[in-house]
């Protein structure tokens, strides 16, 4: 009996360790250095697409500590594993900042983990760099939005799609999985959609659980849907749930040029688990695209490539891919070394006014700048489709910078929002 | 040359020769061929491709391009075949100001004919959606003069999908020449959709009235795009009952599918629930560690394919074949060790058991996450599984999905014959109805206990091997399933294989209904909803075991 027990003991034991084990930090404590966090999901249903934001944020540190670190001092990064658990992402982000007293913090993906943050930076007065396109309506003093807003994605791509080269659809299913991105960039296109004369009846709005693997249903749905007309689906499905979707509709025989889907949360590294022959032609809508030529970017992939070689990054270390996410957290790191050799201080309330119009050679190619007041970056928005070996061929481009409007004007009561954060 | 498209019927010629001309030529010998299409270029003086015009067709605007792509099909020799095909199966690249085809490693200049080396800085050539689907247009309207039916019937199918009334004199010239009766039949409701939008009224409600003989979704699309335009009441309602027509013969099509994703996902809870059929049901262990079983027999795939893509690259579509029985042998050593260690000294203790598997599960997926990583792998179908089977216009069966519905049923099969039919399943059955009894009839219980064990876990392996095959391989993956496939046998009758399956099958179909109708989300809740009040009315399941057993 005192043996069963003890096994059992041990078998809870060795449990807990097991738990407990994810999350096992790296801090070590050093006075001469300058923390940085780094938030990303690298295991459940986000790790597709976060694991590699957080080597990228490892990447950006080892060259600026190559050059002699930030006023001196070398970066330390401290990272933790928030598991696509989003209660898990306020616990770890107080961790962050009360316990390793990180100066910044670089992570989230979805939405619902960045307002899981958000409370927790704000009190704490943490900074927050947010890598991710979103659906906006939020602008916090504590956060910069290095990802796009809705104007400078979503809405250029459903205008692209109305447009005679993109197809010109007339009907529209908006797919996402059940969370507050999907539901708020589709109540927004909702309401730009009718106000370009688009029927109710002519919306198709359709959401899936995080980690929906079975997609024969919606597929079958978007197939009658679209003999009503010209159709085009916005897809806004998150995480590893993109796998079983793409497949299904490489099965289901669902062609670009018959039904395109255009996919905002879709990029090189969620592609990669997936044969693209059958996808040729269905879009990407991002800021940047791995494609892109231009000496800038042609940097950003070599130093990639060399740096997953160099750390072993399974996958990366055969087959370097990068994407937008991944150039945003690289603007966004980069900025705030400049921010805070500007402000000569870590102290966030400085580095956050010192963040104000800086400026960045992004490998997309363009000079991209903080704006003055609304914590968002300027960004070129491209339209890419899928090739068959994974990549994106850009297929449409604005002619510049767009200016984020966090704020959508498609959204009721938002004309009276300032476009900087309120002081509270 | 492309062996798809015959120089016999050269397309310089095509609007100028008569059928007396191609049928000598088509006597001819491929070589003789070559020449001859050479003379009827010259003598036709059809317009040979330029360099300016190959430039036009690859690069620049897209409208620009649809423009240059009209022209060249109205008047193409044998090269501008040759480019458009090339484009259509994206094998062109640019190079400086010359177009190059790419044909397996060689490549050849679009223009002059001659091979050269592709340059290293070769740049694809870049074609939108609209723009392929323009090229595959341009490719079907040249088709339609191939010398082979099949290919015939393609072309005529392609611009009956997307009609054009610009194509309307080469489809007119098609159906005269054409003599396979089939062909003709899909030229003329080819000719029925492009005439759609006719000027004339008449050739319009006739127009309607035809495209009944095409019951497919397109045409379905083509009347609605129609029926929005139409200014003319007669033709508006010829469009109307002609669109009642074809979607009523879809709706089979559709009900069809419906039946068949619900059979597909009942098929998969079948598979992940039928090794828990045995040991919840048949040995009543709580067996919270069934998913990860399930997981690492996914991962036992994945690993069986990462070998078979290193060292037997030309045999890779075959490596699922040896992945089975490799995820049943790991999930089925991992179970027997889990039941050798853990769970003999836990019979008869529920809540202890309960809690001992729940730590394991959490043991192994650590452990599948420190050897593999926390993202998930890629696992690959081989080619065999992917795409289709067109049954109906509007219903195509995935393969993938058709597999996994066949492999269910073998397991069941194969699992129902050993229960019942061999000695391994008698003393099973024996030490689960009364252990003492058997026990007295000299079976050694504890030996049976750990094989049916290993059994179980073996199944819930060849179940992670399927699952592998439609959703993501990870560490998480066991935690998707757990839950439902206790759902299952619980809801089937606990010991009862057949109300497994029952349950499985019923679950799966009112999932897909309900999918069907409220979404995905509000769906999985009320499924959940039901199954709570099901067992609060009836707690034993859909299927009672009867008689004495039951009281044991």
């Amino acid at each position: 009996m005192t043996n069963r027990r003890t096994h059992l003991k041990t078998l809870a034991a060795i449990a807990a360790l097991a738990a407990g084990g994810l999350s096992i930090t790296s801090s070590a404590f050093a006075a001469d250095t300058i923390k940085v966090g780094v938030l990303h999901s690298l295991s459940g249903t986000m790790a597709i697409s976060e694991t590699v934001l957080k080597d990228t944020v490892l990447m950006a540190i080892e060259e600026i500590n190559a050059k002699g670190g930030v006023l001196g001092k070398k970066l330390e990064p401290v990272i933790v594993d928030p598991a696509s658990n989003w209660p898990l992402f306020a616990e770890k982000t107080k961790q962050l900042l009360t316990q390793d007293k990180v100066s910044v913090i670089f992570g989230c993906w979805t939405s619902v983990s960045r307002k899981s943050v958000l409370p927790v930076v704000e009190e704490l007065n943490g900074l927050l760099f947010y890598p991710v396109q979103y659906e906006g309506e939020e602008l916090s003093k504590n956060v910069f939005y290095t990802g796009a807003a809705p104007n400078q994605q979503a809405i250029p791509a459903v205008d692209y799609l109305m447009s005679k080269d993109g197809g010109g659809a007339k009907r529209w299913v908006l797919l996402g999985t059940d969370y507050v991105y999907p539901r708020t960039t589709n109540k927004i296109l909702r309401a730009y959609l009718k106000s370009k004369g688009v029927k109710d009846s002519d919306i198709d709005e359709k959401y899936t659980p995080f980690g929906h693997s079975d997609y024969q249903t919606i597929v079958a749905d978007i197939k009658k849907f679209s003999q009503g007309g010209k159709t085009a689906v916005v897809s806004t499905i998150n995480g590893d749930s993109n796998v079983p979707f793409y497949k299904e509709l490489g099965n289901a025989g669902l062609k670009a040029k018959d039904v395109p889907v255009v996919a905002f949360s879709v990029g090189e590294e969620e592609l990669r688990g997936v044969d693209t022959k059958p996808l040729v032609g269905h879009l990407a809508a991002w800021n940047y695209f791995m494609s892109i030529k231009n000496p800038a970017n042609t940097e950003f992939t070599k130093k990639w490539a060399a740096f997953a070689k160099a750390k072993n990054i399974a996958g990366h270390k055969d087959k370097p891919l990068t994407n937008d996410p991944m150039e945003a957290t690289y603007i966004g790191i980069n900025m705030w070394k400049q921010a805070v050799e500007k402000a000569k201080s870590t102290d966030v309330d400085k580095v956050i006014a010192a963040m104000a119009g800086q400026t960045f050679k992004a490998p997309s190619g363009i000079t991209s700048m903080m704006d003055e007041k609304n914590h968002h970056l300027h960004k070129s928005v491209f339209i890419g489709e899928i090739k068959a070996d994974g990549q994106f061929n850009v297929v449409w481009k604005t002619p510049g910078p767009v200016k984020a409007k966090p704020w959508s004007p498609y959204i009721e009561g938002n004309d009276k929002k300032p476009d900087e954060p309120v002081k509270k | 040359m492309p062996d798809s498209f015959r120089p016999e019927s050269p397309l310089s010629g095509i609007f100028l020769m008569t059928m007396r001309f191609q049928t000598t030529l088509a006597r001819r010998t491929a070589k003789a061929l070559l020449a001859a299409l050479g003379m009827a270029v010259a003598i036709h003086s059809a317009h040979a491709l330029t360099a300016d015009e190959a430039k036009q067709l690859t690069t620049g605007d897209t409208e620009a391009r649809i423009a240059a792509l009209s022209a060249a099909i109205a008047n193409a020799d044998d090269k501008t075949f040759a480019l458009i095909k090339a484009l259509s199966e994206d094998a062109a690249k640019l190079a400086g100001a010359r177009v190059l085809i790419l044909d397996g490693d060689k490549s050849i200049d679009a223009v002059s004919g001659e091979p050269v080396a592709l340059p290293a800085d070769a740049e694809d050539i870049i074609s939108n959606n609209r723009m392929r689907g323009e090229i595959d247009n341009a490719m079907a309207a040249l088709r339609l003069l191939s010398k082979r039916a099949t290919e015939r019937l393609d072309a005529a199918n392609a611009l009956l999908k997307e009609p054009d009334a610009a194509k309307l004199p080469l489809i007119d010239k098609a159906i005269s020449a054409e003599t396979d009766t089939a062909v003709k039949a899909r030229l003329i409701l080819a000719k029925a959709a492009a005439s759609l939008g006719s000027d004339d009224v008449a050739v319009r409600q006739q127009a309607a009235k035809d495209m009944t003989g095409a019951p497919t979704p397109d045409t379905v699309l083509l009347l609605n795009q129609r029926l929005a335009e139409e200014s003319d009441a007669e033709v508006k309602a010829a469009l109307a009952v002609s669109l009642r027509e074809v979607q009523s013969t879809l709706q089979l099509g559709e009900k069809l599918g419906v039946m068949f994703t619900g059979i597909s996902l009942g098929s998969i809870l079948l598979l992940a629930a039928l090794g828990l059929a045995i040991t919840y049901g048949l040995m009543g262990v709580i067996n919270m560690a069934h998913g990860e079983l399930i997981m690492i027999g996914a991962y036992a795939t994945y690993v069986v394919q990462a070998l078979f893509r290193t060292y037997l690259p030309g045999a890779f579509d075959a490596y699922l074949v040896v992945a089975l029985p490799v995820a049943f042998l790991t999930s089925a050593m991992v179970g027997a060790i889990i039941e050798r260690l853990v769970l003999r000294h836990l019979y008869g203790r529920p809540l202890e058991t309960l809690l001992a598997t729940w730590g394991i599960s959490l043991v192994l997926i650590q452990g599948v996450r420190t050897l593999f990583g926390a993202q998930n792998v890629g696992v690959e179908n081989p080619v065999w599984m992917s795409g289709g089977l067109p049954v109906l216009a509007n219903l195509t069966l995935p393969y993938n999905r058709l597999v996994i519905i066949g492999f269910a049923i073998a397991v069941l099969a194969g699992m129902a014959l050993l229960i019942s039919k061999t000695r391994l399943g008698l003393f099973v059955r024996g030490v689960t109805q009364n252990r003492p009894i058997a026990a007295c009839m000299g079976v050694n219980t504890a030996r049976i206990d750990m094989l049916a064990f290993a059994l179980g876990s073996g199944i819930a392996g060849l179940a992670g091997a399927a699952l592998s095959q439609v959703g993501n391989v990870g560490p998480d993956l066991g935690q998707n399933y757990i839950v439902d496939s206790f759902m299952v046998v619980v809801l089937g009758g606990v010991g009862q294989l057949a109300g497994t399956v029952y349950a499985a099958m019923g679950l799966g179909m009112l999932n897909k209904l309900l999918e069907g109708v409220a979404g995905a989300v509000l769906a999985k809740i009320a499924v959940l909803v039901m199954i709570v009040i099901f067992i609060q009315k009836r707690p034993q399941g859909i299927f009672a075991l009867k008689g004495r057993s039951a009281e044991a």
